[in-house]
């Protein structure tokens, strides 16, 4: 057997690994159990971490690219096919996705950039909005009320991007500071839109093929229609994630890399600073407007609680848990924070107060989060 | 519009610009000694409010019943608790971070304020709910025409007046206002100099809290409601006025807050809104403010030596 075999099987036995304790996790009901599970996990991390085994792993993933990201969509797809009769693990599943693809979008802004966002649920917010009217009042095909729900979404942020681009470092935080909670505000105001409480969403269609119904096979298989929609979720955050991965490794990720760790230098050497910003914040509230579209007709119900600035400040929560600019590490990130409160009913209700908790103590001791991003390799299989 | 409706706008405008005066005060005194931005200020002023809030049900409990100790009580206590909770932070979150990258500051505090507001919703009793804040003050009018003069307003803004003077005496007049201008102006020289700058810094995020807790209970004492929610907005806006001012410039930001204040009630009672718009409008306005003047009225400099 060959190091690099060796290399994959040793990355496919801890996917494999992750994939049986996800099942698991979702499954388990009852909270002791639950418990113990998230226990005997953080042992098993911390030691492995201590006796170096999730190095190899983590250098497993990298060396072999293409093969590890193949094996993980395929890891998601068989979690997704495992509960294929219960709506409500597929519910949680494709809202992990979502969150991840909204995430991954602000992590173009703070990670790669450097352009602070704290109205991530506002422009998530604007793709629920738009996909509730469009799709209630309009006939138009719900695939592209989706990117619609991302096109508006950047339109809105390009407005806001005239002060984030006047500004710096605090200022800017506090403009969309100011527009997350103007927006939440507008919209529990606001009668067209329902108010506070919010407007029906209508599942999605797709040339005729209705989400919103069960899958039946034959006579005796009946899927839950939330399998579709972990299906499109599935799809959107790999597209999102491959795109994301794509512009980290081009030039263009370099040139956002440089305007994040000195503006003065990086406009020394020629690059348009505006530019990039502005490129970064469109492309960031796009995804996070699809993601939030998709959410809608996924739900079909939505209100302005759910944009409020706490959400936002969670998104963000994500982004750093994960380690600022480490797409894997926001997969990572973005499964605890939705999944962990979704199972353990006891921190339901403290969600919020927790991962704030959780963010102060990371930023206090490891701001570099669960995952840290690595150095760029400039040369493909080095510094292995 | 007749004058005295004129009026009444007028002194509602400064009562508001007054709270968010004391609000910025707190924003730019921080800023000044350690160049950070404590986003969780709001959320302290929200907690100093409930804890005057606290300590008048505990008096109420006790059969103290007398308005002056009842009053004395609510103010000595939430300005003291929370000038100990911004020292706490000061030490605790914000110096560990001094040498990290800014937006690690804005982070911190920024979950310290979630922290904050998810702690009193959850863990206050009924804390979800708006509480009625006490009336403490006496409750006489004067009538106008349609102009009315609440002897509480007016004590309240005498109170803020005598607050600000306060702080105007301590900043120019003592030694400690000395050390803290010293450190504001360079940290290392002041340092040369034998000023204790983590003191100093902590005095600093003492006072700031202080006054944003007197701000907090004189909202309380003002529109008889409070929630755990009105730090947010009361922090968003004080920093936005602390910014027109120029931050660092502690006339600036009284200036500032009684500008926005001046803008708001323009905005309620000009534009063709309902009046359910207001908060919108405000944030609008904070977020016109930064596009127009993105370092305050007076610009800051902002070249920067590479």
């Amino acid at each position: 057997m060959t190091d690099k075999t060796k290399d994959v099987l040793i990355g496919l036995a801890a996917l494999a690994l992750g994939t049986v304790f996800l099942i698991t996790f979702i499954a388990i009901e009852s909270q002791v159990e639950i418990l113990g599970l998230i226990v005997l996990t953080t042992i098993m991390v911390v030691v492995s971490a201590r006796v170096g085994i999730s190095q190899r792993i983590s250098g497993a993933f990298t060396r072999n690219e293409v093969t590890m990201n193949t094996a993980v969509l395929f890891a998601f797809i068989v979690i997704a096919f495992w509960f294929r009769e219960d709506h409500f693990p597929l519910l949680m599943i494709a809202t992990v996705m979502l969150y991840l693809t909204a995430c991954l979008g602000l992590n173009v802004q703070f990670g790669y950039t450097g352009v602070v966002n704290f109205s991530g649920a506002a422009f998530f917010g604007v793709g629920c909005y738009t996909a509730a009217v469009l799709n209630q009042h309009t006939e138009i095909p719900h695939l592209f009320v989706v990117l619609l729900g991302g096109t508006i979404a950047a339109l809105v942020g390009a407005i806001l991007i005239f002060p984030v681009l006047r500004t710096r470092g605090h200022y800017a935080a506090v403009v969309t500071i100011a527009f997350g909670v103007l927006f939440k505000t507008f919209l529990e105001v606001n009668d067209t839109l329902g108010g506070p409480q919010g407007l029906n969403v209508p599942g999605m269609e797709i040339m005729g093929w209705n989400l919103n119904s069960n899958i039946e096979i034959g006579e005796s298989i009946e899927l839950s229609f939330y399998l579709n929609y972990v299906a499109i979720a599935l799809i959107l955050s790999s597209l999102a994630f491959t795109l994301t991965r794509r512009i980290e490794r081009s030039w263009i990720g370099l040139n956002l890399d440089a305007v994040r760790l000195d503006e003065s230098a990086a406009a020394c050497f020629g690059i348009n600073i505006k530019r990039w910003k502005i490129t970064a914040f469109i492309l960031g509230n796009f995804l996070i407007g699809v993601a939030g579209a998709v959410f809608a007709m996924m739900l079909g119900y939505i209100a302005p609680t759910n944009f409020a600035f706490d959400a936002s400040l969670m998104l963000v929560s994500i982004v750093l848990l994960g380690g600022i600019g480490s797409p894997w590490g926001t997969v990572v990130a973005a499964t605890i924070v939705i999944l962990l409160p979704e199972k353990l009913q006891a921190i339901q209700e403290y969600r919020f107060l927790l991962f704030a908790a959780v963010v102060i103590l990371i930023l206090l001791f490891k701001p570099q989060g669960i995952l840290p991003r690595g150095l760029r390799a400039y040369i493909p299989g080095w510094r292995t | 519009m007749d004058v005295s409706l004129l009026g009444q706008f007028i002194f509602n405008g400064m009562m508001l610009g007054m709270m968010y005066a004391l609000v910025a005060v707190g924003f730019t005194l921080f800023f000044g000694v350690l160049d950070v931005i404590k986003f969780s200020h709001g959320d302290v002023l929200m907690v100093g409010t409930f804890t005057g809030y606290t300590m008048y049900l505990g008096l109420s409990a006790l059969g103290i019943n007398n308005v002056f100790v009842q009053l004395g009580g609510v103010f000595i206590v939430a300005i003291s608790a929370m000038a100990l909770l911004g020292a706490v932070i000061a030490r605790y979150l914000v110096l560990p971070l001094k040498s990290a990258p800014p937006l690690n500051i804005l982070l911190i505090t920024l979950m310290l304020g979630t922290v904050l507001r998810e702690s009193i919703r959850l863990f206050y009793p009924d804390g979800s709910n708006p509480k009625p804040f006490p009336y403490l003050l006496p409750t006489n009018s004067w009538e106008f025409g349609s102009f009315t003069l609440r002897a509480d307003s007016i004590i309240l803004m005498l109170g803020g007046l005598f607050v600000i003077a306060g702080v105007h005496m301590l900043i120019n007049k003592t030694k400690m206002g000395l050390a803290m201008r010293a450190v504001a102006q360079d940290e290392e020289t002041a340092k040369c100099m034998g000023i204790n700058f983590t003191l100093i810094v902590l005095l600093t995020f003492a006072l700031g809290s202080g006054i944003a807790a007197f701000a907090g209970v004189m909202n309380g004492l003002y529109y008889n409601e409070i929630n755990f929610n009105m730090g947010l907005q009361l922090g968003v806006i004080g920093f936005s006025a602390a910014i027109i001012g120029g931050l660092g410039n502690i006339y600036g930001a009284i200036l500032g807050g009684f500008l926005f204040a001046a803008l708001q009630t323009f905005g309620a009672v000009a534009l063709p809104f309902s009046s359910a718009y207001k908060d919108v409008f405000a944030f609008g306005v904070v977020i016109a403010i930064m596009a127009w003047r993105p370092t305050g009225l007076i610009a800051e400099k902002s070249s920067e030596r590479v």
